[in-house]
């Protein structure tokens, strides 16, 4: 039964043939569709592009902590995302996840601000949040947080 | 030859033992003896899972009570993987040995994979509202796992719109080895591309990333849909060939 005869060696390399080729196939196509897969850019990448102003694109970070101000009687909100090398403000006007959090990682949709081109501001009109693998009691989260 | 080397018996038994369990009247009275055990260990693992889960699991730090639908959410989308990949080998087999039960395997376990996907999706939008702030986003998990179920979907077609029915075993084999690039594409995904989805929680090699008290419900939830897969397939299978040897 699982000797191989001549014939099913044939089948089987016929078989491994195929996936070898697919494999192949499919590591070119998403290697050089990586930049249309990737969900957004980090900060250091949205720099880099240069995108003009009133392109839509996603921008994602982490938010850094200290950063979020909320304007009185208003719903605008201002905060710095950043991936540990660079950073850049966006302003958001409307309800933020609950998640959305400083320190935490979230993503915000939406183009450059037209205003002054010397000081990029990224101008949101969505903002989602992301949250890490880990999962944990409040009292362990407390516990790590004063090491 | 009257004393045969110990690894060379051995060998023969298994060859012996999987020969007789492939063959379909051998399989149904191996499966027979099979399934109160597997029914067992699916109610006790569900019993567990599902009160740990729901009661004893302390809620997370960030996620709070919400968190909680992690518990069907992991197991089904873990199970849309495995099935699969349980098709591929069967497939492979089928095709390389011509083995009648190995196309009944891939064939029966495709509607069982396409429901796990199925719900792997709908949950995991139902926790992406609350979490993230949306339903659905095009990142690269979950139009991977998205892909998955249309692959399941295009199985079920393409082998009942072939009224030949070793045509339809083998033409489905193939599309399921070919559906296969997509596995590693939605494991790797979270890891090779910028997500909206976070990474692996649970680590075969490494510590998982979870508190302990968090994550037996979660394995014994694992294990409880296993032993559900192997309790329908058993069942499916026994129909299938039953009455396929009916119609001869």
């Amino acid at each position: 039964m699982l000797k191989l005869n001549k014939l099913q060696t044939r089948r089987l390399y016929y078989l491994l043939a195929l996936m070898l080729g697919l494999a192949l196939a499919a590591g070119l196509i998403l290697y050089s569709l990586k930049q249309n897969i990737n969900l957004f850019f980090t900060p250091s990448q949205a720099l880099q592009a240069n995108l003009p102003a009133g392109h839509r694109f996603r921008l994602g970070g982490q938010v850094k902590p200290g950063s979020v101000i909320r304007e009185k009687n208003r719903l605008q909100v201002h905060f710095i995302l950043t991936d540990l090398k660079r950073e850049l403000p966006v302003t958001y006007s409307g309800i933020l996840p609950d998640l959305f959090r400083e320190g935490n990682g979230a993503i915000a949709e939406g183009s450059w601000g037209t205003a002054s081109q010397s000081k990029k501001t990224f101008i949101a009109t969505e903002i989602l949040a992301k949250h890490d693998e880990n999962y944990m009691p409040r009292a362990m989260y407390e516990e790590l947080r004063k090491k | 030859m009257f004393k045969k080397p110990l690894l060379q018996k051995m060998l023969s038994q298994t060859q012996v033992f999987l020969t007789r369990v492939m063959s379909p009247p051998y399989f149904f009275s191996f499966a027979e003896k099979c399934l109160p055990w597997f029914v067992a260990v699916f109610v006790a693992a569900l019993a567990y899972g599902l009160i740990g889960g729901l009661f004893l699991a302390p809620a997370d730090y960030l996620q709070g009570e919400g968190f909680r639908i992690l518990y069907v959410h992991v197991p089904c989308a873990f199970l849309s993987l495995m099935i699969y990949s349980v098709m591929a080998v069967a497939a492979a087999f089928g095709l390389i040995w011509r083995l009648k039960l190995a196309f009944a395997v891939m064939r029966q376990s495709a509607p069982l994979g396409m429901v796990f996907t199925f719900l792997a999706l709908v949950t995991g939008s139902l926790w992406g509202k609350p979490m993230w702030g949306t339903y659905w986003i095009w990142d690269a998990r979950l139009t991977s796992e998205l892909i998955l179920l249309f692959l399941y979907l295009g199985i079920l077609a393409l082998h009942s719109a072939l009224p030949n029915r070793r045509l339809a075993d083998h033409a489905t084999a193939i599309l399921v080895l070919i559906g296969f690039v997509d596995i590693p594409i939605i494991h790797y995904s979270v890891n090779w591309w910028n997500t909206l989805h976070q990474g692996s929680t649970l680590r075969l090699l490494a510590p998982s990333l979870i508190a302990p008290s968090m994550l037996y419900p979660l394995l014994a939830m694992t294990v409880a849909f296993c032993a559900y897969y192997a309790i329908a397939l058993i069942l499916r299978l026994r129909c299938a060939l039953l009455s396929e040897s009916g119609a001869r």
